[in-house]
């Protein structure tokens, strides 16, 4: 069940970048990457484009072999077959030259607890080969926008979880890389910092940055990326932007609300022909599908009308990510998680 | 070449500053081994028969110091374990800094910490009755020169141990088990001569033996034979062996 559509629509602020993509524009591209570690197959010809000054959101559940992917573009892991090649470098063969460009915040925020925010910083500066002196200067611009200034000078081990994760990612940013790996950026953070985290983020992909980012949570990448990829057993099963993956679950949900007393039985006969599937009823609230969102609401309300039947509340709802997920791969993102690290 | 160097110094740095800041680290480093030369001196010291002329405190203590240098290395497995675990090894990879310099910079850091734990030992030492005896400046200074050698070839083989187990407490049991009974069974605490024959024929070819002896050479005045350059090959032989291993371990290490 592979199915690849198009690639993203661009943002608002690329609409000048014509809509084919020639190598110039790809920050990153993957093609038939494998990987196995011995007799799991963690990489299965996994094929991957994204466009410079866009985010891939790479989806799917743990163990689903998000982490090997960007392990392997980040030169960390060689992959067994298939190339790679990001910010126009080969992943094998150019390794030593990528690192100067390429930055990685890891899922377990990779500081060194006992040296201040400041020294982490101007650490990773120096052996980007910058000299003392403007390693710190870095260091300092950095805790300033990322608002850790008052806590440059404390050991990290002082640091909260978002703290820390702020730092990861100033650490990542150093050397100003044109190509970001973020993975699963926001694991185990509060909603604040999470937020947080997503609008830096957010003004790093305006300033020009291309971020590839792995999640398990589908309102990240729903957020954040433009493209987004499923992966799930070591393949990419679908990839598209948020609305096309929606859209292939199948149509959006209408709910309308009825007004106290109305004949739910009539509603249902009314809106039937609306929908391939019966209409479900209960408790004064009519759910069905239909296949596209234009002139929905409009067509409900003149046919509720003409049955003399009145209408309390009406929404249409997209299919959230979710969804998405249970359909393609026949179980719930969370859940699969859990399994997995329960047999872990 | 230059960044190797840079690099290297760099993380020797970083080191070096945390340090202070993990005191309980400091202190098994320190306090430690002032209490085992307390206890060898006091405990065992009046059982052991030395050889003619040499007194126990002068004895124990050149081996002692071996035996505390060996284990200076031990910073080194767990802080790379701890860096593995932490993800700090994957940030380090995926820098374009020189390969072994995360390795070489710990194990320079070491340098330090062993000079420091042999000043702790060697003011112990002389308080506790050891004197240097029969020897001259140059060949006290030898005598260090051959520690700081040997401990910094120790330091390798903890650096390959902390990349390949899969918690501290594993690299701890390694320490205990492959490394002490390794300085028990050689001149470090008991002349070979009072053991089973069998000891005293793995004492005998120990390379602990022949550092101990080498440093009883040099610190006082005990007749040595070739066991000073036989400190040195030893020394370089464990490097040429474990550094290499090491790195390449560095190189495809794969985090937690």
């Amino acid at each position: 069940m592979r199915t690849v559509l198009n690639m993203g629509t661009p943002r608002p602020a690329d609409q000048s970048v014509p809509p084919e993509t020639s190598d110039d524009e790809l920050a990153i591209s993957v093609r038939g990457l494998s990987k196995s570690y011995g007799d799991v197959q963690a990489l299965d010809g996994v094929d991957l484009d994204v466009r410079r000054g866009t985010v891939l959101g790479l989806l799917g559940p743990n163990g689903a072999g998000k982490t090997t992917v960007v392990r392997i573009l980040a030169t960390l892991l060689l992959p067994d077959a298939g190339t790679a090649r990001v910010a126009g470098l080969d992943v094998v063969h150019d390794a030593a030259k990528l690192r100067e460009r390429i930055g990685l915040a890891g899922q377990y925020a990779a500081v060194d607890e006992n040296l201040t925010g400041l020294e982490n910083l101007t650490m990773v500066g120096r052996l980007y080969g910058m000299p003392r002196r403007q390693a710190k200067a870095r260091g300092v611009e950095l805790l300033d926008r990322f608002e850790l200034d008052e806590a440059a000078n404390r050991p990290v081990k002082t640091y909260s979880g978002g703290m820390r994760r702020r730092l990861d990612l100033a650490d990542a940013l150093v050397a100003k890389p044109p190509v970001l790996f973020l993975d699963e950026p926001t694991t185990g953070l509060d909603p604040r910092s999470r937020l947080n985290l997503w609008e830096t983020i957010e003004r790093l992909v305006a300033e020009g940055t291309t971020v590839l980012l792995t999640t398990q949570y589908l309102d990240e990448a729903d957020r954040l990326a433009d493209t987004i990829a499923v992966i799930d057993h070591g393949t990419v099963i679908a990839e598209g932007t948020s609305d096309e993956l929606k859209d292939r679950v199948g149509g959006e949900r209408l709910e309308v609300r009825l007004e106290d007393g109305e004949d739910v039985d009539a509603a249902v006969r009314a809106l039937a022909p609306m929908s391939a599937e019966p209409p479900v009823a209960e408790d004064g609230l009519v759910k069905l599908t239909v296949r596209e969102r234009r002139g929905v609401i409009v067509e409900a309300v003149r046919r509720l009308t003409e049955a003399g039947i009145g209408v309390d509340d009406l929404v249409i709802r997209r299919p959230t990510l979710d969804d998405v997920f249970l359909s393609l791969t026949g179980h719930v993102a969370e859940e699969k998680a859990d399994e997995e690290a329960a047999a872990a | 070449m230059r960044r190797l160097v840079t690099d290297t110094l760099v993380i020797a740095e970083r080191n070096l500053v945390r340090l202070p800041r993990a005191p309980d680290l400091l202190l098994a480093f320190t306090v430690q081994p002032v209490m085992f030369v307390l206890l060898f001196r006091y405990v065992f010291g009046g059982a052991i028969r030395t050889p003619p002329g040499i007194t126990y405190a002068n004895f124990l203590i050149p081996g002692i110091i071996v035996q505390n240098i060996a284990f200076g290395g031990f910073v080194t497995a767990l802080g790379l374990n701890e860096d593995v675990h932490k993800g700090l090894i994957d940030r380090f990879r995926s820098l374009p800094m020189a390969r072994p310099a995360v390795l070489a910079g710990r194990t320079f850091s070491d340098i330090v910490t062993n000079l420091l734990s042999m000043t702790v030992l060697t003011v112990t030492g002389l308080i506790i009755g050891f004197s240097f005896s029969h020897t001259t400046a140059l060949d006290v200074i030898a005598g260090v020169g051959i520690l700081v050698l040997f401990g910094y070839a120790f330091s390798w083989v903890f650096a390959l141990v902390g990349l390949l187990v899969s918690s501290p407490e594993s690299a701890n049991s390694f320490g205990f088990i492959a490394i002490f009974p390794l300085t028990f069974i050689s001149s470090a605490f008991v002349p070979p001569q009072l053991m089973p024959a069998a000891l005293r024929a793995f004492a005998n070819v120990n390379p602990f033996t022949i550092v101990v002896d080498a440093m009883r050479h040099l610190w006082i005045g005990q007749a040595a034979g070739n066991y000073v350059w036989g400190a040195v090959v030893w020394s370089v032989v464990i490097i040429a062996v474990f550094a290499p291993l090491a790195v390449r371990r560095y190189r495809r290490a794969t985090g937690a």
